[in-house]
């Protein structure tokens, strides 16, 4: 079975682009995963490619006889096309790495593409929920459910004293990692930023950029995640985000905004609907500019100055501007320059432009 | 490269130029200090970070300890270069010298507290047995030794279906 978007990317993209959930104006996305491994079998670095290709087997039968959601599609990594791989990490359905690597693979993808488990990256299995604003709760139980499903047919590695085993001791334990994706162009605009990451450094937390470990927060955009995954229950995790650490980042980013608007109202119009006016009316636009202004027109949609253009679509173009999709949405390879006149071009269709 | 730190004197990868009054200033830190004195982030301290300062911090006396995985034979130095585990049992045969690097990486924690699996995880010698011929299999083939391979693998069918 194909899976829906690789034909059409714009026709469907996943529920956590939606704009809508708790505090969404600034924590776009609650993304939860799990690291599981088989009991019996190695790891991945010991594995030769025959057993890793065993295991890639077993795996992909065993997720599609569980009943995880109402449709599963398992895509092939080792044999996808570049752009489809590409597609998959702007999605956020698998991580660079996994895009990347060479030995047989493969990423298993509900319908709504609020669930998604690789299978053969760093460990065995990496089961990830992703849902749109701060839904850590619902995001949480949700994996649970999964997780059960896959245990009611699979013996994962456990240790008595180190709980889940890992390849990497970094996330041995729970295997949990939460990351909530925050929009913050108030508190880069106003230099505080630092002083916001300081904050959560003293609280043990990652931050990373749009795309995961390494890459660059483009579009104001940053993963807070937390770096321990032993010696605490799933639940105070999860709730230590929610009530404490996302509350406390929208809380700074809110009142930098509120500041701006009280000093620099009229500079921040201007920035907002510069940015506007220019991807109205752009003829040729790379990816990184789109971000940065994109932001800016996320920022004003968020705090009420743009009226006629909603978060949802700031949100899909955010996804649909990068190089994958806008490859696929118009079937074509394209080198950069046609890509930039033709992602123009969909920004212009989509914004509404005001004159063509 | 070879700029020491202004604060503690340790090697400085990160530099930073000001200009005051027309004047450059040059200052240097190392990773710790550039955090402390917030002219970095500390993003997300990797464990091959802390692998690096576990090895320069304590060399010595773990330089001479260097255990082997009795199941699948990794050792624990290539364990520190890659980052990444062989088998499950690793765990247990580094414990001695992976326990201290867990806990810093691990923010003291060495006891897990949250999610045991529904049912029972099976048996833990089966388990071992089957990574044990698992490893056995690999290194079989590698040495194009198929009669001992396709023995193995019948008895982890057996084994792995009980």
């Amino acid at each position: 079975m194909t899976y829906p978007f690789l034909g059409d990317p714009a026709q469907y993209v996943g529920e956590w682009l939606c704009g809508t959930g708790p505090m969404v104006d600034v924590a776009v996305s609650s993304r939860v995963r799990l690291a599981r491994n088989l009991a019996g079998i190695p790891f991945l670095s010991r594995c030769s490619v025959g057993q890793k290709r065993e295991l890639e087997t077993r795996l992909r039968r065993e997720i599609a006889a569980c009943p995880i959601a109402e449709k599963v599609f398992y895509i092939d990594i080792s044999t996808s096309a570049e752009v489809d791989r590409r597609l998959l990490v702007e999605r956020h359905l698998i991580s660079r790495e996994h895009a990347e690597a060479e030995h047989p693979r493969g990423v298993a993808v509900s319908a709504d593409e609020t669930v998604a488990i690789m299978v053969n990256e760093e460990d065995h299995l990496r089961i990830q929920v992703l849902r749109s604003g701060l839904q850590l709760i619902e995001t949480a139980q949700r994996i649970q459910q999964v997780d059960d499903a896959l245990e009611d047919r699979l013996d994962f590695v456990f240790h008595s004293r180190y709980g889940y085993l890992t390849a990497c001791p970094t996330n041995v334990g729970t295997g949990l990692r939460v990351s909530v994706m925050l929009h913050l162009p108030a508190l880069k605009m106003t230099g505080e930023i630092e002083k916001a990451f300081r904050a959560a450094r003293d609280l043990q937390l990652a931050v990373r950029g749009l795309y995961g470990e390494g890459t660059e927060a483009t579009g104001d955009f940053f993963q807070v995640s937390n770096q321990t995954t032993l010696g605490k229950k799933e639940e105070d995790i999860i709730e230590e985000f929610r009530q404490q650490i996302v509350p406390r980042f929208v809380d700074y980013e809110r009142r930098a905004r509120d500041g701006l608007l009280k000093r620099q109202n009229t500079a921040l119009e201007d920035k907002i609907f510069r940015s506007l006016a220019l991807l109205r009316s752009t003829r040729m636009i790379g990816s990184d500019e789109t971000m940065y202004l994109l932001s800016l027109v996320r920022l004003g949609v968020s705090i009420e100055k743009i009226k006629d253009v909603d978060l949802r679509t700031v949100n899909e173009l955010f996804l649909l501007t990068q190089p994958a999709h806008l490859q696929r949405m118009l079937k074509r390879e394209m080198d950069p320059q046609t890509r930039s006149a033709a992602r123009a071009e969909y920004l212009r269709r989509r914004l509404g432009a005001s004159s063509s | 490269m070879d700029n020491k730190c202004d604060k503690c004197g340790k090697p400085a990868p990160i530099h930073v130029f000001d200009i005051i009054q027309g004047q450059k200033i040059e200052k240097h830190y190392c990773n710790q200090c550039a955090v402390s004195e917030g002219v970095a982030f500390h993003y997300h301290m990797t464990l091959s970070q802390i692998l690096e300062e576990f090895v320069l911090q304590g060399g010595e006396q773990t330089g001479a300890l260097d255990p082997v995985c009795d199941v699948c034979g990794m050792r624990f130095s290539e364990f520190r270069q890659q980052s990444l585990l062989g088998c499950p049992h690793d765990y247990d045969a580094f414990a001695e010298a992976m326990l201290p690097l867990l806990e810093r990486a691990q923010g003291g924690a060495t006891q897990h507290v949250g999610k045991v699996p529904h049912r029972a995880g099976g048996d833990q010698k089966k388990h071992t047995a089957l990574l044990r011929l698992r490893a056995e299999l690999k290194n079989a083939i590698v040495a194009e030794d198929y009669e001992k391979a396709a023995m193995l693998r019948d008895q982890i069918k057996e084994l792995d279906n009980t």
